[in-house]
């Protein structure tokens, strides 16, 4: 049977994305430009036999999804960013407490509650240090509504096989957007379910790295009776403040990101390899790169586009090579600091040519406004 | 025979326009095409000023925003006022039951809301408008339009809903005999 072809919603496909990576338990507190999710969620998730929790706050929201990971189910919570600023305490315990979960972060314009309705990309920086304390997480970001239902996937299994907190940093167009699309059959994207402990209930340690130098998860509930605490623990999982534990537990939350770079850092080109100017960027601001790239050849300029589907671990490898063969490198984004064209000079060098292309005042940025920043070479 | 079309249909929040761009943009699905379909809107449910956009190609659409638009759908004055000036080669739409009447070789007034009145029901203006600028533009076949009405409703919205695109479509035949743009 021909798979139909219908017209969704970027915010439906994270949904539906999250039903495919097996999601069962969404809390939430709903928030535009998120809120579609959460609605979907509340009709799918109990026809599912999952859950769907309506909280009080974004702080209970995550709170609710660290327990229900704990306790076995691929969890999530989506929000924007006022909520997302109100789970990051909680998120750094899911980031020490080695719990899988995936946050979809819908950014809109800010600061505080900002343009509500408005898109931006300015919480870059706040996926990747919106928490106290020395620790690392990943982050996905989409351009497509079929990128939406991929990354969320690829977002549920970072989650499970490294037992981080994943975020999804979308953004307002993307996630309104729509766009036809086909729903993949089942089977059809990898779909991986997080580690159990093989050893008896009395010999298990939550904390143990294997081999792999991930530590298999066990389920509260189950006959493995663990502990799980925000303060300084030992492989047991109880507290240990020794300082030889302490190093060896915060360099692990870094290491076991590190280990897997290779096949955690996902991108996508366009024209790249010959790319003389080099435009990087990612989520919805990469459609217009690539019209901007595409109207550039046109007028006899080799630009191509190197698009960050992973924004955390930033994609040093990839921007240093495409970077380094570019003459220009054009950085454009929905917000004032450059908050990844920071990142990009801190690859490419202080005397590289780095052009910044940024919006912050709820308006999209026009493959006309990168453009000038190519041609005024 | 053009295979793009870029479409904005803009008014105020609460004239259905954002649902009317999700029904264009199913009825070039099920023509085979490429759609993206994007909105802009303030904080209001009711009131204020709502876009709804609609891209549609048989090429994959990469820039997500219209640039520059074949047909404009207006039913408010603010949303007129945006367009108003666009190029002859824009046809622009609007509700002349809602707006003062301009002249324009471009500029095609219908009295959707009127209409939508006598059918019984205020908030069929927007299906009424998708009527008339599918005759006129040629962007998708009036029978799609069909379909995708038959499909996303049921039972009396669905009669509904096909009866004012219709109320569009015979409007359009009577006062230009169906000759198109």
């Amino acid at each position: 049977m021909q798979r139909e072809v219908k017209l969704v919603q970027g915010n439906q496909a994270i949904a539906e994305g999250a039903v495919y990576a097996g999601a069962r338990y969404y809390a939430g507190y709903p928030i535009t430009p998120s809120s579609e999710i959460a609605e979907l969620c509340s009709v799918l998730m109990p026809q599912l036999g999952g859950v769907y929790m309506q909280m009080e706050d974004e702080i209970a929201s995550i709170a609710a999804v660290i327990g229900a990971s704990l306790a076995g189910v691929k969890s999530f919570t989506a929000t924007s960013g006022p909520g997302f600023s109100l789970m990051q305490e909680n998120l750094g315990l899911a980031v020490l407490g080695e719990v899988p979960c995936v946050i979809i972060n819908v950014q809109r314009c800010g600061p505080s509650t900002g343009l509500a309705t408005k898109p931006a990309q300015s919480d870059v920086m706040q996926a990747r240090w919106g928490r106290h304390g020395d620790q690392a997480i990943i982050a996905l970001s989409p351009a497509t509504v079929k990128e939406c239902f991929d990354l969320t996937v690829t977002a549920f299994n970072f989650a499970e096989k490294f037992r981080v907190p994943v975020v999804l940093l979308a953004d307002e167009i993307v996630g309104h957007m729509r766009e036809n699309f086909t729903y993949p059959a089942p089977g059809e994207l990898q779909v991986v379910e997080r580690k159990k402990p093989t050893v008896t209930p009395d010999r298990y340690k939550p904390f143990e790295p294997a081999e792999d130098g991930i530590a298999p998860l066990a389920a509260f509930g189950s006959q493995y009776v663990f502990h799980i605490t925000s303060s300084m623990h030992g492989t047991d999982g109880y507290s240990n403040n020794d300082p030889g534990n302490a190093a060896w537990r915060v360099a692990q939350l870094h290491q076991k990101i590190d280990r897997y770079r290779s096949e955690i850092v996902l991108t996508k080109t366009f024209n790249a390899e010959d790319a003389d100017v080099l435009l990087i960027a990612y989520g919805a601001t990469t459609r217009a790169a690539r019209a901007a790239a595409l109207t550039a050849r046109r007028g006899g300029i080799r630009a191509g586009v190197l698009q960050l589907l992973t924004i955390w671990p930033f994609p040093d490898e990839i921007v240093a090579v495409l970077g380094g063969q570019a003459s220009t490198v054009v950085v454009p984004e929905m917000n004032f600091s450059g908050q990844v064209a920071g990142e990009v000079q801190r690859v490419l060098g202080p005397g590289a040519d780095i052009r910044r292309v940024n919006r912050y005042n709820g308006q999209v940025i026009t493959p006309q406004d990168i453009l000038r920043a190519i041609q005024g070479r | 025979m053009k295979e793009r079309y870029e479409i904005i249909l803009a008014g105020a929040g609460g004239q259905g326009l954002i649902l009317c761009g999700m029904i264009l943009a199913e009825a070039a699905i099920a023509e085979g095409k490429n759609v993206v379909q994007t909105q802009s809107y303030g904080i209001a449910t009711r009131g204020g000023f709502s876009k709804s956009e609609v891209i549609m190609d048989r090429e994959e659409i990469i820039f997500q925003q219209i640039q520059r638009p074949d047909v404009v759908l207006a039913l408010t004055e603010q949303a007129m006022a945006m367009f108003a000036s666009a190029g002859p080669e824009v046809q622009i739409f609007y509700d002349s039951t809602l707006l003062g009447t301009r002249p324009g070789q471009n500029l095609h007034g219908y009295p959707f809301s009127a209409l939508a009145s006598e059918l019984g029901h205020g908030g069929t203006a927007n299906i009424i408008a998708l009527g008339v600028m599918a005759v006129l533009t040629g962007m998708v076949k009036v029978e799609s339009l069909v379909s995708v009405l038959s499909s996303r409703f049921s039972g009396k919205t669905a009669d509904l809903n096909i009866k004012a695109l219709y109320t569009g479509v015979k409007l359009v035949e009577k006062i230009t005999k169906g000759d198109p743009l």
